[in-house]
């Protein structure tokens, strides 16, 4: 049962809410029927509510506070997982996490944001905007995995990377570039997962891969919504314009040829329903790296650069 | 209550407009107010003779002094944007382009080509931050990584000149992958051992840094240029306090560890000559 209830879920909520109290009474009296009715009747709504989002309510439902993130994945999709700390160089960044896990069996590094579900561990997290010492620490892992010939997973849901001071100082920038360098040319297959938000460069910093896969409620652009308004409209206020104009869902994406492939989430959001999201997650995942067994490591780099030298619109 | 009221505000002047060097015989330095005769500003690269201020100038100035005399050969001079997911904010994409081509005369927000340095041939890109803020959208993107191509193909260095507000917000996600697009090439660029120099100018922030901007063999910037990740404002409203001098200047970035050289606009060719000398000669 979803704890937030987004403005437009609202409707669904109410009429479940209402059956479940009927239920209570169903003992009593023979009201099977009418719950019956009032079952099918939310199964239309949902159909109705989540067929017709907008752009907006998509992105506010790929920032669902119940939506499960990187290490629930890992917990409900995975198994033997050790988790790893630290860049080696200056720190752990908790905004991003990862290590080896086991798909399905197969051996597997695992990297993905890490946000926190309330206050406290939301600090902890850096709500999931990681600092430089999160892309090293990303890369040092993605490095390890290929000395050792395992495949790479990484799964984005972060806001940004972090715009503060120290993460100035310490080349937040160059910590990006690095990544989108390295990663173009590791000689180890890379799946990547857009799991919540994919705010630009915060995201692409562990981005750059051999498929790119979109949950369907999830999104992908340049910059937030709300940064874009207040950019190009100078006010916080039209958000919702922004998310249009940006055309940032997975559908949208898919159309532009960046993403591979839209993974299904259960009626209504992945929150409705992790463990399903992570089954399908898991079936997908094992599917997309089958492909990549037996490829030989150049041609698997000369075939990542071109995929993303492609993107991209022009005319001359 | 006063006697006068200003009616208009027009004292702001967006810092864009602001920097643009004026036409005119004389020219005021944006930093200590010294008034140069525009010969001699010229003479002088574009750079203030008394507190050594770089101004912002076009990637065809920049080509001009860095280049040998008349080798510079444009690529892909015709490319443009065709507005790819119809973006309209309180104005239409489609205007802003035409408007920004009109203002530039140029067709996007790089220039790019072979040329000689010194007699060494090389692969060259220079930024114009005239052109939307110099962001980077497919257009810049595709001609970058081209000219990373062309640096791979004909076994010579590639050097790039950055000025950019960072990656283009009118192209959407397909902007973002030009971060990715232009890394590609030039991790290719590397494996192949073929020598990349980098060259940050005022301003370098956002995807541009994010991306090429930062992944020099040799990274260079001029003096005094902002250099950074995320911008100077966003930076202050999250900390909610004032940045210390100098933050994300050149100065800074050497400071830190990610540019080698604060070089003067005046000895950058000699500078480059150098490095290329003992890179690839």
């Amino acid at each position: 049962m979803a704890k937030t209830v987004l403005e437009f879920e609202k409707p669904v909520v109410e009429l479940e809410q209402k059956v479940e109290e009927m239920r209570k009474y169903s003992d009593a009296l023979d009201i099977a029927d009418e719950i019956k009715v009032l079952e099918e009747k939310i199964l239309q709504l949902r159909k109705t509510i989540y067929s017709g989002l907008t752009r907006w309510q998509k992105v506010q439902l790929a920032r669902h506070p119940d939506r499960p993130y990187t290490l629930d994945y890992i917990a409900m999709m995975t198994t033997d997982f050790i988790e790893m700390h630290g860049d080696r160089c200056f720190a752990d960044d908790k905004a991003i996490v990862g290590g080896f896990a086991r798909i399905e069996g197969e051996p597997v590094m695992i990297i993905g944001h890490q946000k926190g579900r309330d206050t406290k561990s939301n600090l902890y997290r850096n709500f999931g905007m990681p600092n430089p010492d999160g892309y090293r620490k990303a890369l040092r892992l993605m490095k390890l995995a290929a000395k050792f010939g395992r495949p790479v997973v990484t799964m984005l849901d972060t806001p940004g990377a972090f715009p503060g001071l120290e993460a100035e100082e310490r080349g937040q920038a160059e910590a990006i570039a690095r990544n989108l360098f390295e990663m173009s040319h590791l000689p180890v297959p890379i799946i990547v997962i857009i799991i919540g938000e994919g705010a630009s460069g915060g995201a692409l910093g562990i981005g750059v891969g051999d498929r790119v896969l979109m949950l369907e409620n999830t999104w992908y652009s340049v910059i937030s919504p709300e940064s874009c308004s207040s950019i190009l409209w100078r006010s916080w206020e039209f958000k919702e314009q922004a998310a249009e104009a940006l055309k940032l869902t997975a559908p949208d994406l898919l159309a532009q040829g960046i993403i591979d492939r839209i993974v299904p989430e259960p009626l209504g959001g992945a929150h409705r329903n992790p463990q399903q999201t992570a089954d399908t997650l898991r079936v997908v995942i094992h599917e997309e790296l089958k492909k990549f067994r037996k490829v030989n490591p150049d041609k698997l780099i000369e075939k990542r650069v071109e995929k993303f030298a492609k993107m991209g619109k022009w005319e001359e | 209550m006063a006697w006068f009221r200003r009616s208009k505000v027009s004292i702001n002047v967006n810092d864009a407009q602001r920097k643009d060097i004026p036409d005119g015989m004389w020219i005021k330095c944006e930093s200590c107010g010294e008034i140069i005769h525009r010969s001699q500003l010229e003479q002088q690269l574009f750079t203030c003779l008394k507190c050594q201020y770089h101004f912002r100038i076009t990637s065809e100035q920049y080509l001009s002094f860095l280049l040998d005399e008349g080798s510079f050969k444009e690529m892909d001079r015709k490319m443009r944007s065709t507005d790819p997911i119809n973006f309209k904010d309180t104005k239409l994409y489609k205007e802003r382009i035409k408007e920004s081509m009109r203002k530039t005369g140029l067709q996007d927000a790089v220039r790019t080509g072979t040329g000689k340095i010194s007699g060494m041939p090389i692969a060259i890109a220079a930024m114009d931050f005239g052109f939307i803020g110099g962001s980077m959208g497919s257009v810049v993107g595709e001609k970058v990584a081209r000219a990373a191509e062309k640096a791979l193909k004909s076994k010579c260095p590639l050097i790039i000149i950055s000025s950019s507000g960072g990656a283009r917000m009118m192209e959407g996600a397909l902007s973002l992958m030009q971060l990715a697009k232009t890394s590609g090439r030039l991790a290719q660029l590397s494996d192949a051992g073929i020598p990349y120099i980098s060259l940050m100018t005022d301003p370098t922030t956002g995807g541009v840094t994010a991306s090429y901007a930062m992944l020099g063999d040799v990274n260079l910037a001029e003096p005094a240029a902002l250099i950074g990740f995320a911008g100077p404002r966003v930076i202050k409203q999250t900390i909610g306090k004032d940045l210390p001098p100098g933050f994300q200047r050149s100065e800074f970035q050497m400071e830190h560890g990610f540019v080698d050289m604060v070089v003067h606009r005046k000895e950058m060719k000699e500078t480059v000559t150098k490095l290329l000398n003992y890179l690839w000669a």
